[in-house]
């Protein structure tokens, strides 16, 4: 089944995540079939689960996938889908540096000093959010945890932004927490219905819901705005927001794309 | 001036039959002992060198805070001048410690403060560091030189600040990727105007604006300054009139270099660098651009050490500017060189011992395709002296692997990081057990091993049969039973520090090990299949280890743990927080 028209790759609305690659369009939540075209490739994910594509049927692999799969799923189930907390073994300081390195040939953004991520000598790496304090100076530690909460579902999660150094992984790991709960992923795992989508839907607004986040003054915005470094500083919690409740939230919607404007506002 | 030592005559007389030399003299020949491995040795001779070495030590290192208290190093070492201590977890690094989990320098210093009032040297790493701490460091330590923070947190450049205002005789000022709140680059300016001992300075990974001027007036009148790594914020005209005042430095970060020059800039920039030929350490170009890097050939004539991973090369830069490095022993890079710039380290790079590939894209492929098995290769074929690596990639095979060790067979160091958890040999479709077969089987002086890809127990009963030498093993998404832990606990003779993360080993494993945690410095599990059970029988079983549990908020079930254990003599912490449970 094919999805529905609107599936521009040209008309793509480069949603600003910072490692600089383009979301790539796709249908609201329901039509989620091929997946951005990722299925056919397996995207290397950050911790991409092993799918179906790394045991081809040769009798070595099937050998190596029995001696695999027999075994139950030990370790490393992540909750939050294709996202694997501290992997692959880098520091979290190196990674902001890395986020600034993607961003440092593009003319356009506005990297202000202070932003810019630490640079240096270090193998695997440690992070930190280049943590700007509170007003008052108080010492303002890494983010850690935040809250999730979706519109319709009652209980919340939490998600740990230091795991993240862009957008698009938050965004696909929050997909993975509130979408595919059914899904589980161990180190075996041949997931049949795995999506390897390179782009997420709640970031580019194509969904019935958008991502939103509550910043220290206690206004609720729209993700994706300000570079990933700044949104740290900022975040306090989150929310998948429905569309339709999107009142008054800053503008983001200024592509041109069928899909928006088919969109109510 | 040292403390009195206490007259032992009637033990020192056996001794001294033995010993053939009186105390003084025994303390004068063991101070020449450097390495603490050494001196560890040497305690152990007799009493009285016991006594001897502990009288004459001035530095020690700790490599868990926890494995000791304070109280009981100041009691053996009474003359310390260095401490160097290491404190949480390695894989903390990797977000996998919670926040506020301990390693506070506190503590020490107050015994430090107490004790050796004398006290010149912290090395830190991976440990908490408060404001207050630096503060307290900077009143109470009037000899104090050198601080040196990797990978710490807990404080913010006022604490810096008070270091630079009251540490009259520093010498080193060394902070590397800390978790530090960078409010602003005023501390640089708050060493007074005729301060001049600074030897060392590397404030590259902070990121605030520091006042340029302030700078500039340290570089000059710092005569003796050496080591110089300057942060982001600095740009290429600024780091012209650093060098042209500093041309006796060792070791180099620049600041950004990306800027736009005009000739004149340019040609003086070159001068400056060509005016420091003592430099055999390069490091920082951050966001370099191809334009500007010919500025430094000439200083790279002496370069055993380049550090580039803040510069995202392409093959052709690269190579290029390793034509200007004949001596480079260590090299660092980003993986954006690909494998072509991986074989032009391999020709142009005969004397290299160190490398180091990082991924400038972890998480998309698409952006960057990075290192395979090839550049790999091609460095084992051109660099036979090659003993460390640490290479992040996104294939590899088995036979690639036994080629490269069978070139190099003296790796010290393996630390091979394929991206993808559970990847198999991408050509054969095969687990990767037979390339860490061939590394440890070939490479008998190995001593540390980070293993990746798919692996089954084979590659633990490998590493159990034939790294003799191993000290250090990383684990992670490997393995299909106990049996892996247990064939690694089993051997090994040499292991100290094993840290496993997303493997299914369970109790068994962890207690297969009863008999080894005590000569080991710690082991860490988590998201693995032990439960609280396995560690509960542990700590019964050996009241000398600290087996320490934390719940494991990404475990799906809730039923997972992080488990840290490791050999103390100092009991159960005191300063565990409430997620931490000491069994």
């Amino acid at each position: 089944m094919e999805p529905p028209p609107a599936r521009g790759r040209d008309s793509a609305a480069p949603k600003l995540d910072t490692a600089g690659e383009e979301a790539e369009l796709e249908l609201g939540l329901g039509l989620s079939v091929g997946g951005g075209g990722g299925g056919e490739r397996a995207g290397a994910k950050r911790g991409r689960i092993l799918t179906a594509r790394d045991f081809p049927s040769s009798v070595g692999t099937k050998r190596a996938a029995d001696e695999a799969v027999s075994q139950e799923p030990g370790g490393g189930s992540p909750t939050s889908g294709s996202q694997v907390v501290g992997w692959p073994p880098i520091r979290a300081y190196r990674m902001n540096s890395l986020v600034n390195l993607a961003k440092a040939p593009r003319a356009e953004d506005d990297i202000s000093p202070n932003e810019k991520g630490k640079s240096k000598d270090g193998s695997e790496d440690k992070t930190r959010t280049s943590g700007k304090s509170d007003v008052d100076g108080r010492e303002q530690k890494h983010i850690g945890f935040v809250k999730v909460n979706m519109d319709g579902i009652p209980i919340g999660r939490k998600v740990d932004l230091n795991a993240h150094a862009c957008y698009e992984t938050l965004a696909q790991a929050l997909e993975d927490m509130f979408f595919r709960p059914a899904k589980t992923v161990d180190l075996t795992g041949v997931e049949e219905n795995r999506q390897v989508k390179k782009s997420s839907k709640l970031l580019n607004g194509c969904s019935e819901f958008v991502l939103t986040y509550e910043d220290k003054e206690g206004d609720w915005m729209l993700i994706g705005d300000v570079p990933w470094g700044m949104f740290l500083t900022a975040v306090k919690r989150l929310r998948i927001m429905r569309t339709s409740e999107v009142n008054g939230i800053a503008p983001r919607f200024q592509q041109t794309s069928e899909r928006q404007m088919r969109k109510p506002i | 001036m040292d403390p009195k030592k206490p007259r032992d005559s009637a033990e020192s007389e056996s001794a001294r039959g033995a010993a053939q030399f009186p105390d003084e003299v025994l303390e004068r020949v063991l101070s020449l002992l450097a390495s603490h491995k050494d001196r560890s040795a040497v305690s152990l001779v007799s009493k009285a060198w016991y006594h001897a070495e502990r009288w004459s030590r001035r530095r020690v290192f700790i490599g868990n805070c926890y494995s000791v208290t304070p109280e009981i190093v100041a009691r053996r070492f009474p003359n310390i001048r260095s401490v160097t201590l290491k404190g949480k977890p390695r894989f903390s690094d990797f977000n996998l410690v919670p926040q506020n989990w301990g390693a506070d320098i506190r503590s020490w210093l107050a015994v430090f403060a107490d004790r050796y009032p004398f006290l010149e040297e912290l090395r830190l790493k991976r440990m908490t560091v408060t404001d207050e701490s630096l503060k307290f460091l900077a009143l109470k330590f009037q000899n104090f030189r050198a601080l040196s923070l990797l990978s710490c947190d807990g404080f913010s450049t006022n604490g810096l600040a008070a270091i630079a205002t009251r540490c009259r005789n520093l010498t080193e000022l060394d902070i590397q990727e800390n978790g530090i709140d960078d409010i602003s680059g005023d501390w640089l300016s708050c060493f007074p105007e005729n301060f001049t001992s600074l030897e060392v300075l590397n404030f590259a990974s902070l990121s605030s604006d520091v006042e340029f001027d302030a700078l500039e007036r340290l570089v000059s009148r710092c005569n003796s300054l050496k080591v110089l790594k300057v942060n982001r914020t600095i740009t290429l005209d600024q780091l012209q009139r650093l060098l042209v005042r500093a041309p006796r430095l060792t070791e180099l970060g620049t600041g950004s270099f990306l800027q736009e020059l005009n000739a004149h800039q340019y040609s003086e920039l070159e001068r400056a660098f060509g005016g420091c030929k003592n430099l055999h350490t390069l490091s920082g170009l951050c966001e370099a651009m191809a334009l500007y890097l010919p500025v430094l050939y000439p200083a790279c004539a002496n370069l055993t050490f380049l550090n580039l991973n803040d510069a995202a090369l392409q093959h052709e830069e690269l190579a290029k500017l390793l034509l200007h490095c004949p001596c480079l022993q260590r090299l660092w890079v980003l993986d954006t060189v690909g494998d072509d710039g991986l074989e032009a380290v391999a020709l142009n790079c005969p004397w290299l011992e160190e490398l180091r590939v990082f991924p400038a894209n972890p998480f998309d492929e698409e952006v960057n395709h990075g290192v395979s098995e090839s550049g790999f290769l091609a460095v084992s074929y051109g660099c036979r002296r090659l003993h460390y690596v640490l290479y992040f990639c996104r294939q590899m095979t088995n036979a690639a692997v036994a080629t490269i060790v069978q070139n190099c067979p003296d790796f010290t160091h393996f630390r091979l990081c394929i991206m993808n958890p559970g990847q198999p040999d991408y050509v054969t479709n095969e687990p990767m057990d037979e390339a860490f077969g061939a590394v440890v089987k070939t490479c008998t002086k190995l001593q540390r091993l980070a293993v990746s890809g798919l692996l089954t127990d084979l590659t633990f009963e490998y590493i159990g049969r034939y790294a003799k030498n191993l000290e250090t093993l990383s684990v992670a998404f490997a393995g299909s039973s106990d049996w892996a832990m247990q064939c690694v606990l089993g051997g090994c003779p040499k292991l100290r520090k094993l840290e496993i993360r997303d493997c299914p080993f369970g109790n068994a494993a962890l207690l297969s090990g009863l008999e080894k945690y005590e000569s080991m410095r710690s082991l860490w599990m988590s998201a693995c299949k032990v439960t609280m059970n396995g560690c509960e029988v542990l700590a019964r079983e050996r009241p000398r280890l600290n087996v320490e549990v934390m719940k494991d908020e990404e475990s799906s079930d809730g039923q997972q743990y992080k488990v840290y254990v490791y050999r103390t003599v100092a009991g159960p912490r005191r300063d565990a927080p409430p997620f931490v449970l000491t069994l």
